[in-house]
């Protein structure tokens, strides 16, 4: 696994797609420091943008992995590799060389302008975390997509849909409801659905450390009420990680009953 | 060395394989794998590494299932039917990766030599043509001294010099005691060097001895002919035509 894991990062250093991501990275946050020097707002636009940003670029950069490499899969699987080898070794060497890109990009701004002596070094910490594990999530997602449909352009749209859906869709259908049965109490269905989308549970895991009950937003509020800062947090990583392993199974529970 | 018992598989409601039943032991021998296109050849082999996964039956290969095992396939050397490569790498590349993923004694050099393929040693895989990848894809396959060696099309592409050097090849790999399965199209290259002829036809295997055989049976001169009269007594007559030109052409 580790081989594959080296190749794959070998021929992603040559795609050069990877270095556009931390040069984007790099140069949006240096742009937003000479914004404003107060590292509080710079964290909350940069985490207004990663929280975008990244599921789309991981689940965009995650399909087109995948199928430029079918002829690399294919030559390895007739050769004396375990299967499940193959397909973690190259989803950890993607999605790992795009969370170095996110954290050196994002990290490096901040570490220049002194977010290791500010208040607001752990919160700095759980946004690159969130970011990072952002990364595996969408990684994984479109690994699942892309492993179950040989057709590119089927795999590109689900993988746009899945996307749509969890950065924007969801969100609009969440305030629809809440909105249309604001006379009952919604809370416990809050908390359940943010559970069920990990942009949203990001998002409440860095506001609930961040403490600006202003930005907090329903869910937020409705964590820290019901959970505190501290369950609450735990809940929310928990659960990120099961984000994590649930579309790992996937991955490899489809891998291994596929024909090539 | 591979066996295969009751294998069935179909891809959607395409039936590909059906109940294939047979072994291979002789060492020492090259068998091909004839049928039109379409007959399930390819998914044959497949199978055989494990690629393709059958939906009823078992495959050993060296004595041991293959189900859900990796390891057997050190003792296989495979050439895939298309030669499809990483297309950013350079071919030295490709060949040390190759090699360094399988951790086997290795020995391309000679091959190299043989298919001069010296001068494109350094080119991208992607800007070589497809006679010269699939020489790339020979060397692949040839340069691991395995007991098992499977070809799909080996022919495809390749000039008459190479084809050549492809025959001298096979027959070495015959005199060292390997067992070689190899599908093609060209009849010629079969009668020449196959020891034994496996026929397969929607599917099924139709036939399965040696070329005097498969000539006396069907009292043809050559095997080109025997195959087509094969074809012609299975099946209704108009379906098989297509197949004939298919198989002849």
């Amino acid at each position: 696994m580790i081989k594959i894991l080296k190749y794959t990062l070998f021929d992603l250093l040559r795609s050069r797609s990877l270095l556009f991501y931390l040069a984007f990275y790099l140069a949006f946050t240096f742009g937003l420091f000479g914004l404003s020097a107060d590292i509080q707002k710079v964290l909350i636009s940069m985490m207004n943008v990663m929280l975008i940003l990244v599921p789309l670029i991981s689940t965009m950069l995650g399909v087109m992995y995948y199928y430029n490499s079918r002829e690399f899969t294919e030559l390895l699987l007739a050769q004396p590799i375990r299967r499940r080898d193959i397909f973690l070794g190259q989803f950890m060497g993607l999605s790992g060389s795009m969370a170095m890109a996110l954290v050196v990009g994002v990290g490096l701004p901040f570490v220049w302008f002194g977010v290791g002596t500010s208040p607001f070094f752990v919160q700095f910490l759980i946004l690159l975390g969130s970011g990072v594990v952002l990364t595996f999530i969408f990684c994984a997602l479109a690994f699942f997509i892309a492993l179950r449909n040989e057709d590119r352009i089927r795999g590109f749209g689900l993988a746009i849909l899945v996307w749509l859906v969890f950065a924007i869709v969801y969100d609009g259908v969440f305030l629809l409801a809440l909105a249309l049965w604001s006379d009952y109490p919604l809370e416990k269905f809050a908390l359940a659905t943010s559970l069920l989308n990990p942009i949203d549970l990001s998002r409440i895991l860095i506001m609930l450390q961040l403490d600006i009950a202003a930005l907090m937003g329903f869910t937020g509020a409705v964590f820290k009420k019901f959970l505190g800062t501290a369950l609450g947090s735990a809940v929310a990583v928990g659960v990120l990680v099961l984000w994590v392993l649930g579309p790992l199974a996937a991955i490899h529970a489809v891998a291994a009953r596929k024909d090539f | 060395m591979i066996r295969i018992d009751q294998v069935s598989k179909s891809f959607g409601k395409l039936e590909v394989l059906k109940d294939i039943s047979c072994t291979f032991e002789q060492q020492g021998r090259i068998v091909a794998i004839l049928g039109p296109n379409g007959s399930g050849k390819t998914t044959l082999i497949k199978s055989i590494l494990g690629m393709v996964l059958p939906d009823v039956g078992e495959i050993s290969v060296v004595g041991q299932p293959i189900r859900g095992r990796w390891a057997y396939r050190e003792a296989i050397s495979y050439l895939p039917q298309i030669a499809r490569f990483p297309d950013n790498l350079r071919v030295i590349e490709l060949l040390r990766m190759v090699q360094d993923l399988r951790q086997q004694p290795a020995h391309p050099e000679q091959l190299i030599k043989r298919f001069g393929l010296t001068s494109h040693l350094h080119k991208r895989l992607s800007t070589l043509s497809g006679g010269t990848r699939q020489k790339v894809n020979l060397v692949l396959a040839f340069m691991y001294d395995t007991p098992l060696l499977i070809l799909d099309e080996p022919t495809a592409g390749l000039d008459p010099v190479a084809i050549i050097q492809l025959k001298e090849m096979l027959g070495q790999a015959r005199e060292k005691g390997k067992l070689v399965l190899l599908t093609t199209h060209i009849m010629p290259l079969v009668e020449e060097l196959a020891d034994e002829v496996v026929f397969l036809l929607d599917g099924r295997i139709k036939f399965r001895n040696s070329i005097e055989v498969l000539k006396h049976t069907f009292n043809a001169a050559n095997v080109e002919q025997a195959i087509a009269r094969l074809l012609l007594n299975s099946g209704n007559a108009h379906r098989s035509l297509d197949r004939v030109s298919s198989v002849v052409s």
